[in-house]
């Protein structure tokens, strides 16, 4: 494949779909890892904190997490000089009324993917590089405890509330981010295409849920109302 | 009914542009836009002053010359029309109309509404087509194309190039008026053989010639006159994929 | 002068094939040592320009929109004709001759007329070939429709829009010569006039409309593609920027005008309601197929349509043709309109239209079935009026639609000046006097894709010896400069009115008198009121700006300027022949029906004028038709 092909407008577009989907899938799992913070406590604790480790320490997993590296970075670099040529090419009108015939999440993909992108760094930094490289303590079977670390992450309301308001940018980014992303790969079947879109909501409504649901349930059970 | 215009005066290519305030009196609420555009223009004319220029030819929706932004939406506010088809009823009587060309980085304003769209036939040009030469064909009815096939290979060739999907889009991306072509000759058995390489090159022309990335906003099939599906874009998504995997 | 119209001997059926297989030929390696002008980049034009492009000829393509795609040929709407028999249903080459020159009330050459009928089979293949997608039945073969003046179904169609598929094609094969460096497209570039030396056409004068600038091309042939100037009357189908000034300017230059005066009026189109107004939109001629035309048979009725009981409507169409009815050919149901509507009954606000109604339509077959066939004639109808077809009738009036007169060419689709073709609605050639629907179609193909191209090779290679010209040649500057004092004195004027103006007084006056029908006393007053209005154009006209730069105005203003002349001439044509045929309906000649009279003994010819100079008269050279291979008969469609 020459270059030229790969500089293309639509290549461009196929790495960002590419990389998105990942993300997509990426997240189901990370989802369901962490749905085992909704169990009973004591269950909760042992549960997630086994998840945690394997998932640090097996070679398979690795690969994979290499390859998630990737997609944010890529995804986020794509977007970046996708959006600096539309913006050097776009047009500029003094009245500019064209927000009527498309929603406005798909128009500002850019400014939701920003605070994604800032979300991500405090949220690597709070887990993540905490897991990694920051002093954790052990629980009672040995492994690091990030089960505590979660719950003392969610300690704050006002963090809950930046953790759940990350997840609503999310969802808005996902509604638009799936559709676009299975057009971009070509998906042109009508009653298919329609069947993905269908999916495509179904999944991000589930995805905002379920990680919007997590902090506030920890924080309610820990801390909250319910303690 | 009365009308205030701001419309965009710019005298040519190089020169800057500006709003300017015209009001109208005796406005008909049958009249089209562009006849009302010309009863501006004959008052003008007689005042001594410079008439707007702007684009129209068939003022029946089908040339695609007609195009411009009104109130900030591609050939007005209903859909499924140009502006030629759009008529004063749509507006209130006393309303602000706001008139500017097309614009993207692409279609480069030549006088007042005016615009230069060759961009679209250097894309046509590329490969817009199937290299049939005069007298080479076979007897037609010894092509079979199922009655769905021709369908909607129309659906995809009705495009009349007006432009108003780059002047919708927020990133004027050509690729609902490429797509189209490309998806319209990839759906007839008679244009599918050269699909590969129409896909590359078309595609190809269409980046150099300076138009944005598509972002599936959608906003293109809302504004196009002829209804133009999205889906064209996936199929040419595909078709270039495919192509630029399998090229030698 | 003596009119050689160059028909081939022999039986009608070999003459094209005797044609081409004696006609010169260009050797390959010599082609593009040949280059050729062609103005239009309508169906003919383009067609004419890919194909000769492709035989390797080097092509210089004008047009003056900014798209060659933009050409009028992309409003047609209906469909495309062709003998292909498909439906088993009794169509051949013959019949479809037969059909077009009696649809053309016997006014057309034979030998031309078979040629279309015999071209039209290969055209389908080629625009199939394109990519143009016709209608299909549900396993794979074309489908057709039936049309207006005909027993058979041979209408090809892409459902309303045949003229855009059809034009599309050629467009895009257009293109890819294009691509290829073998066509150099000049788009926004106007004709303003034909480069005559030593008696042959070399070239043309253009003017940059994007710039102002005027240019010269030089050339070998010069194809006139320029499509028809029915836009003279001002209100009518056709798009704002069509125009008679190229035909016109090469018709000063020498090119005779064949029966200028023959303009078909289509009868479904919808009213003017205001003068503001600037077009008439075309509603298909398909709608007559379920719609049922009435007026009421009260003058001065206030009533809504629907509330004006059965027995007091007037189905005059039924009433006068009852065999073909709401289906009568166009010449025929256009002047029966105008009949009813000079008679004072005609309906809507400006009392100039009348109904047509699908209520029997909608009662018999269900409002599903005449949604699913007109849906979206019915819709565009609601875009432009506001009014709900469905609900009540559609006002329907007659408007200008199609030249069947235009540029003498003789079998070759040579005018009388060398070198110099026209091809598709320019010129005079198959319609006679009147046009069958869904024949210009085909007839600007067939001329681009299959006939031009063989007898501009008979031309060519007889210069391939000569001189080549430059445009720096003398009559180049004789040209320019011409060109340029036109527009200088179009400027200079600086009147009170503007071009438009003009245009619509023109086209008024010219509608009244030599429209639907036409009387020697109406003419004769129409010729001078055409002079005074040519007067005060010269003296009152104001254009704006200057003609340096993009001005839409003094591009009007030269076309009004060739129109007023236009007018004039055909006027002298109408007045020139007395019988009624076809469109061309004097009222001194007509039946005690009211039916057109045909005088076959004075009047079988076609008219070809000749310029003699801006106050002299033109001069009328007659081409006999004969017709050896049919019997004329009276056109009757009771």
């Amino acid at each position: 494949m020459k270059v030229a092909i790969l500089k293309s407008t639509l290549s461009r577009k196929n790495l960002m779909a590419l990389t998105g989907l990942f993300l997509c899938f990426f997240l189901v799992i990370h989802l369901l890892g962490n749905l085992q913070l909704l169990l009973p406590a004591e269950r909760a604790e042992g549960s997630f904190n086994y998840y945690s480790d394997l998932l640090s320490g097996n070679i398979f997993i690795m690969m994979i997490s290499y390859v998630l590296y990737f997609s944010l970075i890529a995804h986020a670099v794509d977007a970046l000089v996708i959006t600096l040529k539309n913006k050097k090419v776009a047009a500029k009108y003094v009245y500019d009324d064209r927000k009527q015939v498309s929603k406005w999440y798909s128009r500002n993909m850019g400014i939701l993917g920003t605070i994604l992108l800032i979300f991500l760094v405090l949220h690597f930094k709070d887990f993540w590089y905490l897991y990694k490289f920051g002093a954790v303590p052990v629980d009672k079977e040995g492994y690091k405890n990030l089960y505590v670390v979660v719950l003392y992450a969610f300690k704050s309301w006002w963090y809950v509330l930046l953790y759940v308001c990350a997840m609503l940018a999310l969802g808005y980014h996902l509604l638009h981010g799936f559709k676009s992303a299975v057009r971009t790969l070509g998906l042109y079947h009508p009653r298919y295409a329609s069947y993905v879109q269908i999916f495509g909501v179904i999944y991000s409504y589930a995805i905002t849920i379920g990680f919007s649901v997590i902090p506030v349930y920890v924080h309610l059970t820990q801390y909250g109302l319910w303690n | 009914m009365k009308i205030h215009l701001k419309i965009w005066r710019q005298k040519n290519a190089a020169a800057e542009g500006k709003m300017v305030d015209y009001d109208l009196d005796k406005v008909d609420v049958h009249m089209s836009f562009l006849e009302m555009m010309d009863t501006l223009n004959e008052q003008l004319i007689l005042k001594g002053e410079i008439p707007v220029e702007f684009d129209h030819d068939c003022r029946e929706g089908i040339c695609g010359a007609c195009g411009m932004m009104i109130n900030g939406q591609a050939h007005g506010p209903v859909a499924g029309l140009t502006a030629c088809q759009l008529h004063m009823r749509e507006f209130k009587d006393g309303e602000t109309i706001y008139v500017e060309p097309f614009r993207a980085l692409a279609f480069p304003v030549k006088r007042d509404l005016k615009i230069d769209r060759s961009a679209f036939d250097r894309i046509i040009q590329s490969g817009g087509f199937i290299s049939a030469n005069t007298g080479q064909p076979a007897e037609a009815n010894t092509l079979l194309v199922t009655h769905e096939e021709a369908e909607s290979a129309f659906d995809s060739a009705a495009c009349i190039g007006c432009g108003a999907c780059v002047a919708t889009c927020k990133n004027s991306s050509a690729a609902l008026f490429t797509s189209a072509k490309i998806s319209h000759l990839a759906k007839l058995p008679q244009g599918e053989k050269e699909t590969a390489k129409r896909v590359l090159k078309m595609v190809t022309r269409m980046d150099a010639e300076g138009f944005g990335h598509c972002s599936n906003t959608e906003a293109c099939e809302v504004k196009c006159p002829q209804g133009i599906s999205v889906l064209n874009i996936a199929r040419m998504n595909w078709e270039y994929t495919k192509a630029a995997v399998l090229k030698d | 002068m003596e009119l050689d119209a160059k028909i081939p001997e022999g039986p009608l059926e070999d003459k094209w094939s005797f044609y081409k297989a004696h006609a010169r030929l260009v050797n390959p390696a010599n082609r593009k040592k040949l280059p050729v002008i062609i103005v239009g980049t309508g169906l003919s034009g383009a067609s004419a320009a890919a194909s000769l492009a492709e035989q390797g000829y080097s092509v210089q393509s004008f047009c003056f929109q900014d798209s060659a795609r933009r050409a009028h040929s992309v409003a047609a709407q209906g469909g495309v004709n062709a003998a292909k028999n498909y439906q088993n249903d009794g169509d051949s080459v013959y019949r479809m001759f037969y059909d077009t020159l009696k649809g053309g009330d016997f006014r057309a050459r034979e030998a031309n007329v078979y040629r279309l009928a015999e071209c039209s089979l290969s055209l389908i293949d080629q625009a199939v070939a394109q990519g143009v997608p016709f209608a299909r039945e549900y396993g794979g073969y074309l489908s057709n429709r039936s049309f207006g003046g005909v027993q058979v179904s041979r209408t090809f169609y892409a459902r309303g829009q045949t003229g855009q598929q059809l034009l599309l094609g050629a467009y895009q094969s257009l293109m890819r010569q294009v691509e290829l460096g073998k066509v150099k497209l000049y788009s926004r570039h106007e004709m303003l006039d034909l480069v005559v030396i030593d008696g042959k056409a070399k070239g043309i004068i253009a003017r940059n409309l994007d710039t102002g600038a005027i240019e010269r091309y030089a050339a070998e042939a010069v194809v006139i593609a320029t499509g028809g100037f029915g836009k003279i009357y001002y209100l009518s189908t056709l798009a704002m920027g069509c125009n008679g000034s190229a035909i016109w300017r090469a018709h000063k230059r020498g090119a005779l005008m064949a029966c200028p005066s023959w303009t078909q009026i289509h009868p479904t189109c919808l009213p003017q309601a205001g003068d503001y107004q600037s077009k008439l939109t075309l509603m298909s001629e398909s709608l007559r197929n379920d719609g049922r035309i009435w007026v009421p048979k009260l003058t001065d009725e206030k009533r809504a349509a629907n509330d004006i009981p059965e027995e007091e409507r007037d189905y005059y169409l039924e009433r006068r043709y009852p065999s073909f009815g709401n289906l009568a050919p166009r010449d025929i149901s256009s002047r029966a309109a105008k009949e009813r509507i000079d008679a004072g009954f005609g309906v809507g606000t400006q009392h100039n239209a009348v109904y047509l109604d699908f209520s029997k339509a909608i009662k018999e077959q269900g409002l599903d079935k005449v949604k699913e066939k007109y849906g979206n004639l019915f819709s565009m109808y609601k875009k432009i009026t506001a009014d709900d077809a469905y609900e009540a009738p559609m006002k329907i009036s007659p408007a200008a639609h199609f030249s069947m007169g235009g540029l003498w060419v003789d079998y070759e689709l040579m005018t009388t000046i060398p070198g110099l073709f026209a091809v598709g609605e320019a010129n005079f050639a198959d319609h006679g006097a009147n046009r069958l629907g869904a024949n210009s179609l085909l007839q600007a193909c067939v001329d681009g894709y299959f006939i031009l191209p063989y007898t501009i090779a008979n031309y060519l290679a007889g210069e391939l010896k000569a001189e080549k010209v430059s445009v720096k040649h003398p009559q180049f500057e004789v040209a320019e400069r011409e060109v340029t004092e036109q527009l200088e004195r179009l400027m200079a004027i600086k009147g009170t009115k503007t071009a438009d103006q003009f245009h619509k007084e023109l086209g008024k006056l010219l509608y009244d008198k030599c429209g639907l029908s036409r009387s020697a006393a109406g003419l004769n007053e129409a010729i001078l009121g055409i002079q005074k209005l040519h007067h005060e154009f010269y003296t009152q006209l104001i254009v704006p700006g200057t003609a340096g730069e993009i001005n839409a105005e003094l591009e009007k203003a030269g076309r009004v300027a060739d129109y007023l002349e236009i007018a004039e001439l055909m006027c002298h044509d109408a007045l020139s022949r007395e019988e009624s045929c076809g469109a061309h309906f004097r009222e001194e000649y007509q039946t005690a029906d009211g039916e057109a009279l045909r005088n076959d003994e004075k009047f079988c010819y076609v008219s070809a004028w000749e310029w003699t100079g801006t106050d002299a008269a033109p001069v009328l050279h007659p081409e006999p038709l004969v017709f050896e291979f049919i019997k004329l008969s009276v056109r009757s469609y009771t």
